[in-house]
């Protein structure tokens, strides 16, 4: 199924680009998302721990469980104010 | 009203959007951007944001805030590109009858903005440039990951 996966601040500069689209398994978790962008990317690796995960502009648990079509947003901690 | 915008903010705007014959009061909390940040001068400062889905956030701040206190109107105002030092990054005003409940409502709204709302700041240094990052915001990371961990223990019969 696709995701389009959007990312900000610095996880964009983590990976380089601000969306990707990525074809993964049925039932993939938003924790399949990170290990697909983090084993790609070492500077993904890095911020991982850190980082909270949206889906469809919600925050979700890593566990969540995708759906085809989902937008998912990889967040770093804010810091806004 | 709930809003992003690359502009200036004009706080008077943002006052009066919250000013009715009903309220004894306004609270108003205005973050200014500064020149220093952990021992360091900062020459600049820009912000971005996930912006539809800050403003969702922000809406059910607004919402959050009048289900929980008496106040009459909320107003929350973020600006997001380059903000020079010394200007409002963000504005958050609130109407109520009495100032008890509008200095709670609007430190809530602060508080929780600075924690969830999808919205980050860079600082710009001498030598280089970092990505801020709130510690309650970090803190609502950690915090996850040990609502999954009792989820977790619960499961495997760790916890009542």
């Amino acid at each position: 199924m696709k995701i389009c996966v959007k990312f900000f601040a610095s996880a964009r500069e983590a990976v380089g680009e601000s969306d990707v689209t990525v074809d993964l398994h049925e039932n993939a978790t938003a924790n399949d998302v990170l290990d697909f962008f983090s084993s790609r990317f070492e500077a993904m690796k890095q911020i991982r721990p850190y980082v909270r995960v949206a889906v469809n502009q919600s925050y979700v648990l890593n566990e969540h469980v995708l759906n085809d079509g989902d937008e998912v947003a990889i967040i770093p901690p804010v810091s806004g104010g | 009203m709930v809003r992003i915008q690359e502009e200036k903010i004009n706080v008077q705007e943002i006052l009066d959007s919250v000013i009715v014959p009903e309220a004894g009061g306004v609270d108003v909390f205005i973050g200014t951007t500064r020149n220093h940040s952990q021992g360091k001068n900062v020459l600049a400062l820009s912000y971005e944001a996930y912006v539809p889905m800050a403003l969702e956030l922000m809406r059910g701040i607004e919402k959050e805030l009048h289900q929980r206190w008496n106040i009459h109107k909320v107003s929350i105002v973020h600006r997001i590109g380059d903000v020079p030092v010394t200007e409002a990054s963000v504005v958050i005003a609130v109407s109520a009858d009495h100032r008890a409940e509008a200095f709670a409502a609007c430190r809530y709204a602060i508080d929780t903005l600075k924690k969830d709302v999808p919205i980050w700041k860079k600082e710009h240094f001498e030598n280089g440039e970092i990505w801020a990052e709130n510690a309650e915001s970090k803190f609502a990371v950690n915090q996850s990951r040990i609502i999954k961990t009792s989820a977790e223990e619960k499961k495997n019969g760790l916890l009542d």
